[in-house]
């Protein structure tokens, strides 16, 4: 990493402020941002496979699904309830540690990111999106339904009572939710604020590592041209299978995360609007561009959010109490589609595009035509 | 003709080994109902520019792609330096060192020209997913040495003042010459041009001929497929003539040229009596 700038301290200071900040507005504000955290780890598990390797995913929220499943079955009563063998092992419910059943999650879902990268590996363009598609809808249709003849999912009731996530003893959703680390008092949302901006900041520096490096090159290099980079000695199948397993990865960490900030989940929270939703982050910020990613991830997690609640009291302030027109929902997504229209026609390639982005320069000089250069050859020898 | 004598007398001062480096025999590709390839082979031999004419449609690409894995062959022997090789997987032969480049560029695009060059170093730089992500000594040590390669190889071809540019951005000339780069980071025994001058002016042809030239001197043999007569007749060493997917004619620049079934079948009829 490069050394840090005065911008980037003032950015860090005020991410680090502004939950208590924010949360003066009212605990949902914070939540807002929770989830907008939540889905640039999402959005920035999509980019590897779908803006670094080139590979158009439209069943990504099924790692998602996947690790909060995951979560939820290693931290609830449920299976405790459904099995007696399990209920014999631990009475009181399965509550496996956050560091035991995170990571399970994230390769869980590493798994089924190999299981569904292996099938598909022919494919390309709009066939693989169908293909994908299609997972992501067989996922959710299972979690749907594996409550008979055994009761695994529960079915469309979904799993409640899902541990909080605890950090060094202390659960972060508190009591009454109010989490009081050693003296220091602050509302769960906020602790979980804090937990989800660490592990997005190493998500962040991961994704970096990544694409400065062989394996990054390799995945760019099949985006822009797969039998070229097949000519370069790329094993594009085990590259690709790598890039859906590490992008999965990323899905299943954020899917624990989101099972156990919530405490509950079921299949109707993994439908294909929210693939589609975590797809329009990626393009929207800049395929392939980290930071574009996060910022579009989270204008696009945290705007709709923010509209369902100011759009009535905004109405309310201009037309006089209870006299608001447009329903909060149907503004939100008004806005919101106004919104995606006007950034895709003013940034066609997203907020920052991955080759604009890049240091430029001089302009092309082109050499060749005025003077002949017959270059002072190194030898070979010093390559080698 | 100038060009015609430099190259033999290049190849006079750095002479040809006698051990063979690829030996390839009796390929056949048929597509559907079209035999694109009968039992055609070739021998290059170690520190060759090798060369691989024909009119068009004569199997030269076809040829090309089965030498380098890209057509799976539907017959034939495969032996680079001693040992067999299996033209199954692109990836594959790349590893085993044959490394090429393509008749309409294919570079990566929206790369810079560096990074195009680094792409190159896959095959032969080992890190895992666990050593990028914790950003080992090993991992920075190894990439590096890609990048400082990849440098050299720039300055190698003439374009290290492009190193930071898009590589679509770049000319013509500049873009074959990378993609050669590209090539030789794979560090092969044998460097495949499929009409590594095509589109070329007269100027940027010369800077070519002596690159070729150099990457011969520097121990590389080369297959180069060509349109222009007078850069394979000047460059190579030994050349195979096809038409219609067989071989016609198989020997030194000289040989070829004189051979009546060569000049009927690449230069048309009206052309024998003028070369008698």
């Amino acid at each position: 990493m490069k050394a840090i700038k005065p911008v980037h301290l003032a950015l860090i200071l005020v991410l680090l402020i502004l939950p208590p900040i924010v949360g003066t507005a009212g605990g949902a504000w914070v939540r807002i941002l929770d989830f907008a955290l939540l889905y640039i780890l999402l959005a920035l598990g999509l980019n590897i496979v779908v803006g670094f390797a080139g590979l158009l995913d439209l069943g990504f929220i099924a790692f998602y699904a996947v690790g909060a499943y995951l979560y939820a079955l290693l931290s609830s009563p449920h299976l405790s309830e459904q099995f007696a063998w399990i209920a014999a092992m631990s009475p009181e419910g399965m509550h496996v540690p956050i560091w035991i059943s995170i990571p399970i999650a994230g390769l869980l879902a590493g798994v089924f990111g190999i299981l569904l990268g292996a099938p598909t590996l022919k494919l390309r363009g709009d066939y693989l999106a169908i293909v994908t598609l299609g997972f992501g809808e067989i996922v959710r249709i299972f979690l749907n339904n594996l409550n008979a003849p055994v009761n695994i999912t529960n079915g469309p009731q979904g799993i409640s009572q899902i541990d909080p996530i605890s950090v060094l003893g202390v659960s972060l959703a508190g009591e009454r939710g109010v989490v009081d680390f050693w003296g220091f008092s602050v509302s769960s949302v906020v602790a979980y604020y804090y937990l989800f901006l660490i592990l997005t900041a190493v998500a962040i520096l991961v994704c970096f590592r990544l694409v400065d490096s062989r394996i990054g090159r390799a995945w760019v290099a099949i985006r822009e041209d797969e039998i070229a980079a097949k000519a370069m000695g790329i094993n594009t199948r085990n590259m690709k299978l790598l890039a859906f397993s590490a992008g999965a990865v990323f899905g299943g960490i954020s899917g624990s995360l989101f099972a156990s900030f919530q405490g509950f989940v079921s299949p109707e929270s993994f439908t294909l609007f929210e693939s589609i939703v975590v797809l329009a982050m990626v393009v929207l910020g800049g395929l392939g561009n980290i930071w574009g990613v996060v910022i579009g991830a989270a204008m696009l997690a945290a705007i709709p959010e923010a509209l369902r609640l100011i759009v009535i009291p905004v109405q309310e302030a201009i037309l006089g109490p209870g006299n608001a027109v447009i329903d909060a929902e149907v503004a939100r997504q008004l806005l919101y589609g106004l919104a995606m229209v006007v950034i895709m026609l003013w940034r066609p390639s997203g907020l920052i595009s991955s080759v604009a982005n890049r240091p430029k320069g001089k302009a092309a000089v082109q050499t060749t035509n005025e003077e002949p250069v017959v270059p002072e050859l190194v030898t070979l020898n010093a390559k080698i | 003709m100038t060009t015609a004598s430099t190259a033999s007398n290049a190849s006079a001062v750095l002479p040809v080994s006698s051990t063979p480096l690829l030996q390839v025999q009796g390929v056949n590709k048929r597509f559907g109902g079209l035999q694109a390839l009968s039992d055609v082979g070739l021998t290059i031999r170690k520190g060759q520019i090798y060369g691989l004419i024909g009119p068009n449609g004569a199997g030269k690409t076809t040829f090309f792609n089965v030498i380098t894995g890209l057509y799976p062959p539907d017959s034939g022997t495969f032996e680079l330096d001693g040992k067999p090789y299996s033209p199954r997987s692109v990836y594959q032969v790349t590893e085993t060192g044959i490394a090429r480049t393509f008749q309409n560029i294919r570079l990566f695009g929206s790369m810079t020209a560096l990074e195009n060059v680094m792409v190159g170093r896959h095959i032969r730089s080992r890190s895992t997913l666990v050593q990028t992500v914790l950003s080992t000594k090993g991992f920075r040590a190894s990439e590096a040495l890609i990048r400082l390669k990849a440098r050299q190889l720039l300055e190698y071809v003439g374009v290290e003042h492009l190193a930071d540019k898009i590589a679509r951005t770049l000319s013509y000339g500049d873009q074959r010459r990378l993609e050669i780069a590209r090539a030789l980071a794979t560090e092969p025994k044998l460097l495949a041009l499929d009409e590594p001058a095509a589109g070329m002016n007269p100027s940027e042809k010369a800077t070519l001929r002596q690159l070729l030239e150099r990457i011969r001197a520097d121990g590389i043999s080369i297959l180069l497929i060509e349109h222009d007569v007078k850069l394979v007749m000047g460059l190579c060493n030994e050349i195979t003539a096809l038409d219609r997917g067989k071989e016609i004619v198989r020997g030194s620049p000289e040989l070829v040229r004189k051979n009546p079934d060569f000049i009927q079948a690449y230069l048309g009829k009206a052309h024998l009596e003028h070369a008698a």
